[in-house]
């Protein structure tokens, strides 16, 4: 199993995803956004961090990044690729995921622990049960996910919902229990076949048990193990 | 040399954290009349004599705006 980590400039959470994959016993190499060559890889993650400084909008430029027309090609192949908080808006804009991340409704930067809720999707990153609890943190100021009704209607009904924010007991709070602002508690979703996952919190960074927790490893080791059957 | 400016918006029914704020920043300091702020972005753009608007259309379409989340309005700056 070997995952490319793509660096554009002003990712910083490139080391967090090499660290956690080499941790659970992946390979784990990293990718120039310059380069047009994925191949060797078996899954693509985007890592966090402030691509070109989010100007314009967060990811809006690293989407025109030569490697992004090779993470689209690989996506249509099938190929898994994850984009974490940045990642997932660069995948936003680039609309290999449908809908976008706004400001947080609070206008705060956010880092801290949120808990997430599994829900039951298509999602080839994920095969906790449904109902699963997972404590994950957030580090972001624009994950405030949004999209029209038609489309959240559409993520619901096909399981593209992968995680939800919810209060540490797993319920929902009547006003909404993301910290952000997300549309229906949104804290990832996935495209139509599955394999393409986005999300705002940062599992990376809750793999290694010597830094707080390991509820992230579940995401590489979900992968890793439906890419060993399909082989 | 052509000037076009670029106001990128909010689409309708988007909630605008930034202008939501103003707007109670802007009533707790007194001012009742304030019933909407809307907070966006103002580009400038200089650009080849002759550019059609179209060019500049399909730049706010594929960078500069994000259709999902934001409309934008275009302006000729004449004499520029």
């Amino acid at each position: 199993m070997r995952f490319g980590v793509v660096i554009f400039p002003g990712s910083n959470c490139e080391q967090d995803v090499i660290h956690a994959a080499n941790t659970l016993g992946y390979e784990a190499e990293f990718v120039w956004h310059g380069s047009t060559d994925l191949s060797g890889f078996d899954a693509i993650v985007l890592p966090g961090g402030f691509s070109y400084g989010d100007y314009i909008r967060c990811g809006a430029v690293a989407r025109f990044s030569p490697v992004m027309a090779e993470v689209i090609r690989f996506a249509g192949r099938g190929g898994p690729v994850l984009g974490i908080c940045n990642g997932f808006q660069i995948l936003a804009e680039a609309h290999l995921l449908p809908g976008a991340l706004l400001r947080n409704r609070g206008l705060k930067f956010i880092c801290r622990e949120a808990t997430l809720k599994v829900e039951p999707s298509i999602c080839q990153w994920l095969d906790e049960p449904a109902g699963t609890l997972l404590r994950i943190p957030i580090n972001h100021n624009e994950g405030n996910y949004i999209c029209d009704e038609e489309t959240l209607a559409r993520l619901n009904g096909n399981g593209q919902v992968v995680l939800r924010y919810c209060e540490p007991d797993g319920t929902r709070a009547d006003g909404g229990s993301a910290p952000n602002g997300a549309l229906d508690d949104i804290a990832g979703i996935c495209n139509e076949r599955g394999n393409v996952f986005g999300l705002m919190p940062h599992p990376e960074r809750v793999v290694d048990p010597a830094v707080g927790g390991t509820d992230g490893a579940a995401i590489f080791t979900a992968i890793a193990r439906r890419l060993a059957e399909v082989v | 040399m052509a000037r076009f400016q670029i106001f990128v918006t909010y689409k309708k029914g988007i909630f605008d954290p930034p202008g939501a704020t103003a707007e109670r920043a802007l009533v707790s300091l007194g001012y009742d009349e304030v019933s909407s702020v809307k907070i966006g972005k103002f580009i400038q753009l200089e650009v080849a004599d002759g550019t059609p608007e179209a060019r500049v259309r399909e730049m706010c379409d594929k960078l500069l705006a994000n259709p999902v989340i934001e409309e934008y309005r275009i302006e000729t700056v004449e004499g520029a």
